[in-house]
This record gives C-alpha cells, structure tokens and sequence, in this order.
C-alpha cells in the first residue's frame, strides 16, 4: 500500500522539472519536450487520483491530455520548423526581432 | 491458478525455450528464404554448407561473429551502438504475448503455452512495434551520412504510416472477438459453422478484407518487397545500415526476420483461427498437436512473405506513402465501420 | 511491500530521467530521456492498475509523439551543443522560486495524511469500461477532440509545408 502522497509527490516532481527545463534551455525543442514533461507528470496525478477516489473519469480523462498533448506536438514541431527555415536558428534568444 | 514459485519457474524455462526457438526460426527463416526464392529463379540456392545447404545459417553466424566490427569516426557513437539493440530487443520481445497452443499436462499442473496472458495482449504488441521505430530511425541518424540518414528517414515514415493502418486493420478483429487478450480471441475462433468450415476470423468472422490491409501493412511494416525502398541497394545503397557491420548488422537482420515471424504469428492468431485444428489420438498428441497447427499456419504465412518477395518489383518512395494513406486508411476505417454495423445488427 | 519497492525504483527513473533532460546538452538525448521517463510512467500507471492508459502511453506518446520530436531533431540537424547565454534571471528567479514552490506541496502533502493509499493495481481499467465511459459520458469531448486533431492537422501541413516559389510570368522577361 503506498500513499498517494508519493504518487502527487512524483507527479510533482516531474512537473517542476518541466517548468524548469521551460525556463533555462535554450534551444525551442528541448522547451517543447519540457512542455510535454509537465503534461506527463500531469497525467500520472489524474491517474493517482482516480485510484483513490475509484472512479474511472480521471483514466479517461488522462485520454483527453494525450490527444491535446499530441495535437499541440505536432503544431509546436510545425511551427518550429517553419521558424527554422526562416531565421536558420533554434536558438530562442536569437528570435528576438518582428522582421528579419 | 498456479503457485508463485511454479509459476516463476515455468516462465522461465518457458522464456528460455521460447527465445532458444525463436532465434533458431530467424537463423531458419534466412535459409527458407534463400531456397525459395533460389528456386523461383530456377537455380538451386545454398546447397553446398550440409546436406540441402542446411548448416549455412551455421556458417553465416560464424561469419557474423568472426569478420571485424568497424565502426567509422564520424558516427555518434552512444545511439550507433545503442541502434541495434533497440531494434533486436523490440523484434524479440512481442513473442512474449503470444499463445502457442493450449496448456500442457506436465506434473500434474496446466501450464498454458504462452508466457504471459494480459488483459491488453494485442496492444501490447502494437506498443513494442512502436517503439522498434526509434531502431531504425536512430541508426540512419547517428551513422552521419547522407544515404543512412535519408534512408532511416523514409523507413521510420513508412513504417509510422502503415503501423495506422495494420492498428485498424485489428480493431475489426477486435470488435468481432470482444477481447484485447490474445488466447481469448483465439478461443473464440473454435468451431465449425456450416458443417465443417472452420470459425476463423477470416472466414466466419468476415474479416478478409482486414486480413489483406493487415498483410500490406505487415510487409511495410517489416521494410519488406514491395516496400523494402528504404534498405533497397540499388536505391540507397542499403538505406540506414549502410554503415554497420559484422555483429550489428547482423542484429539489425535478425530484427527484420523476427519482425517477420512476430508479424506471421499474430495473422495466424487473429485471422487463421491461432492453434485450431483436427485433434486426435492420445492425450499428450493432443495437447501437442495444437502448437504443430500454430506452426504449420506461420509456415504458410511466411511462405507466402518470401513468395511475394521472389515475385514482385518494389514501390516508389512517393507510391508507397500515396497507398498508404489514400487507399488502406481509408479502406482500414470503412472495413471498421461496416464490421460495427454487422456486430450491433447482429447483438 | 512490492508496490512500494517498485515505485521507489521506477519513480527513481522517472526522476533520473527528467533531471538528465535538463543536464544533457544535445537535443536528441533530451528526446531519449523523455522517452525513458514516459515508458516508466507507464509501468507506474500499470502499478495504479490502468493498464489500458499504460498501454496507450507507450503507443501514443512514446511511440508516435517522441518519434515526431525524434524527426524534426534529425531532419531540421541543427542539433550542435546549444549556448547558455541567455536571460539569467529566468534562472535565477525561476529555478529556485520551483524548487522552493516543490518544496512546499511536497511537505504539505507529507503533512496531511488524509489522502488515502493505493493498493496495487487497485482501480483496474479495463478496456472495455474505459470505452463505455469514452463513449457515454465523455462523448460530447471525445467528439471535440476529434475535430481539434482535424484542425491540427490541417495547421501542421499548412504551416510545414514550403512557400511556393515566385515564377515571374512569361512575356515579361524581355
């Protein structure tokens, strides 16, 4: 029997790292996947809770977060890559100008 | 129910056998691989290593392991030794969910052919297809150049194109058995409707259609004629292992052939009725005849794998993507949709 | 006892992955640590006992989104070493101001013991009523999310695809 303190604990954990990735990296892709660390550690708490409350919504609700998750994937990488052929940088603090 | 430590100990020995005879069928697969088609071509094959050229997988091995593994400088060597690895662990591992047979009598427990059962076989299977992506498309990157990386590019797209429509492919399957758990669909594919026509999902359980779209994705998916662009020699020199020699090259060949009997076990699971079939004769035949259906059915699939390899000319790059997405993903998803409408008419 | 040994293991992981994310330099060892911590998630979803929601993290984000991210990395190969040299406040503010912020959910949730334990594999989800759940609840979200994975699409191709060069028309070149 292990507390669901642990598991938001965890969840937790992952989350700050996300954040804190978001915040030093530099380059937009690694940004990107931070994002997609904090969903993750978002995701175990859903399911955490839903084994304590023993309801089944917050299974399904983790569904609705991967398939946000995976949309948002797949027009953050579009979105990087047409900023990549325009400014030839992925390095964020070199995107700093409205025009070329 | 088994005990805990009965059931740790078959697993194992189970685990054992099953890799012990899994390596055995790729070496084998190798050798069926060049008579056939050897013969296609009306000439004779490897006859020359044993009787029937029965010791070249022998010899090949031996060859594998002796010659000199050469790794260029320019590669990025974490991921271009981590690659192989990938690729062989994934071709290996989904045999763990397949059923071979019925269980077995021995010392008096019912050990069941299969080494495990869970609730989600047949996604489970699709989950480790999955990740055996990264295999390929990390080596044509980490090998740094041009021919490997564009060859690891076309093979990873492929193969994340077909693996939508070989999922499709199954859900109707699913939706016919009612059960994500392998040895339960096959349980319900016992029987015979009309007197002696067997209840395999490709007949009784109208999925024959499915089993084209699954045996067109199965080819894309294991990078084989008519989809085999992405290793072609011709085109690419060798696509993403252009650059690997000796033992890892040879694991990434081993991964394709093991990928090949993953793939022709499960079309026998879901499609041919799994281990159904004439049982007679006294009860260890009959606990054992089961598993020689099983086998005899992979056999048939892939001999029809080489059959199509001896025969067919390959895709183009832009033809193969194009049939991919415009006609099985859509044919995949009518297939679903007409196969739930016979279901709930049906209930 | 098990639970506990295997989520302290798996946990361990997750967090060794996430912290190599940050530390490691070249993107595409960001992207396979992620892919580490996203698989032993799973296994501790499957502790929770949702096998199906392991299952389909593995395929989904593992095996569809991290491949995605392991495309472009590969494709768009300016993945050199990247440069530290930018906003140091963020760090200086950002990071501690997390990790105190952490600190602080962490030791209240260690504080109150009112939530409960989880046994293992205590809520088991199966397929089948996760799929009634999908589709008699959630159905009104299970459709929108349908259309918002239309419209994403349609931006990825639009937004990833090259502008079409300018041909100047013929009769004017002379």
């Amino acid at each position: 029997m292990v507390p669901v303190s642990y598991y938001l604990i965890l969840s937790g954990i992952l989350f700050a790292c996300g954040v804190i990735g978001f915040l030093i990296k530099r380059n937009i892709i690694t940004i990107f996947m931070s994002i997609e660390l904090m969903l993750n550690g978002v995701n175990l708490a859903f399911v955490a809770f839903a084994a304590q409350w023993q309801h089944l919504s917050g299974q399904v609700f983790v569904f609705f977060v991967m398939v946000v998750a995976a949309a948002e994937a797949a027009v953050g990488l579009a979105i990087i890559i047409a900023v990549y052929r325009t400014r030839e940088t992925l390095n964020v603090d070199q995107v700093n100008l409205l025009k070329l | 129910m088994l005990s805990l430590p009965v059931f740790l100990i078959a697993s194992l020995i189970k685990t054992v056998l099953v890799l012990v005879i899994l390596l055995t069928a790729v070496a084998y697969t190798v050798w069926l691989e060049r008579k056939v088609v050897g013969h296609m071509q009306n000439r004779w094959g490897p006859t020359r290593v044993g009787p029937f050229g029965l010791l070249q997988p022998l010899a090949d091995g031996a060859k594998f392991l002796l010659k000199e593994d050469l790794t260029p400088p320019h590669v990025y060597k974490p991921l271009f030794i981590a690659a192989p690895m990938i690729a062989v662990v994934c071709a290996l591992s989904s045999i763990a969910v397949v059923p071979f047979g019925t269980s077995l009598p021995i010392f008096g427990y019912n050990i069941p052919m299969q080494i495990t059962d869970v609730n989600t076989g047949l996604l489970v299977i699709l989950g480790i297809t999955s990740v055996g992506v990264y295999g390929v498309a990390l080596a044509g990157w980490s090998s740094n150049s041009k021919y490997s990386l564009l060859g690891g590019l076309r093979a990873s797209a492929q193969m994340v194109s077909y693996e939508i429509c070989l999922g499709l492919s199954l859900v109707g399957v699913l939706i016919v058995s009612g059960s994500f758990s392998l040895s339960e669909i096959v349980k319900a594919q016992g029987g015979h409707f009309w007197g002696f026509l067997p209840k395999w999902n490709i007949l009784y359980g109208g999925q024959f259609i499915a089993f084209f779209i699954y045996l067109m994705a199965a080819y894309a998916e294991t990078n084989r004629i008519p989809f085999d662009l992405p290793e072609a020699e011709t085109e690419l020199v060798a696509g993403y292992h252009t650059e690997y020699s000796a033992m890892k090259f040879a694991m990434f060949f081993m991964a394709e052939y093991a990928n090949m009997i993953t793939v022709a076990c499960l079309a026998t699971l879901l499609f041919l009725g799994g281990w159904h079939g004439p049982v007679f004769g006294p009860a260890l035949l009959q606990a054992l005849l089961p598993t020689f259906w099983f086998v005899a059915k992979v056999f048939v699939f892939l001999f029809i794998y080489i059959w199509v390899r001896g025969t067919l000319p390959r895709f183009r790059y832009d033809q193969l993507m194009a049939f991919g997405w415009k006609f099985l993903f859509p044919l995949a998803i009518a297939n679903l949709v007409v196969t739930a409408l016979i279901v709930a008419y049906r209930a | 006892m098990l639970h506990l040994v295997l989520f302290l293991v798996f946990g361990a992981i997750c967090v060794a992955g996430a912290i190599n994310l940050l530390a490691q330099t070249h993107p595409i060892s960001s992207a396979l640590s992620l892919v580490v911590v996203m698989a032993s998630l799973a296994v501790e979803y499957l502790l929770l006992g949702a096998e199906f929601v392991a299952v389909v993290q593995v395929i989904v984000y593992a095996g569809a989104v991290m491949v995605l991210f392991v495309f472009v990395i590969m494709l768009l190969n300016a993945g050199e070493e990247e440069r530290t040299k930018g906003s140091r406040v963020a760090m200086i503010l950002g990071v501690p101001g997390v990790l105190a912020g952490g600190l602080l959910v962490a030791w209240a949730l260690l504080k109150r013991s009112e939530t409960g334990s989880v046994a293992l594999g205590s809520l088991p989800g199966y397929p089948k009523t996760i799929g009634n759940l999908l589709f008699h609840d959630f159905l009104l979200p299970f459709e929108v999310t349908s259309i918002l994975v239309l419209i994403a699409i349609m931006g990825a191709v639009v937004l990833a695809s090259r502008p079409e060069a300018q041909t100047p028309p013929p009769g004017e070149e002379s």
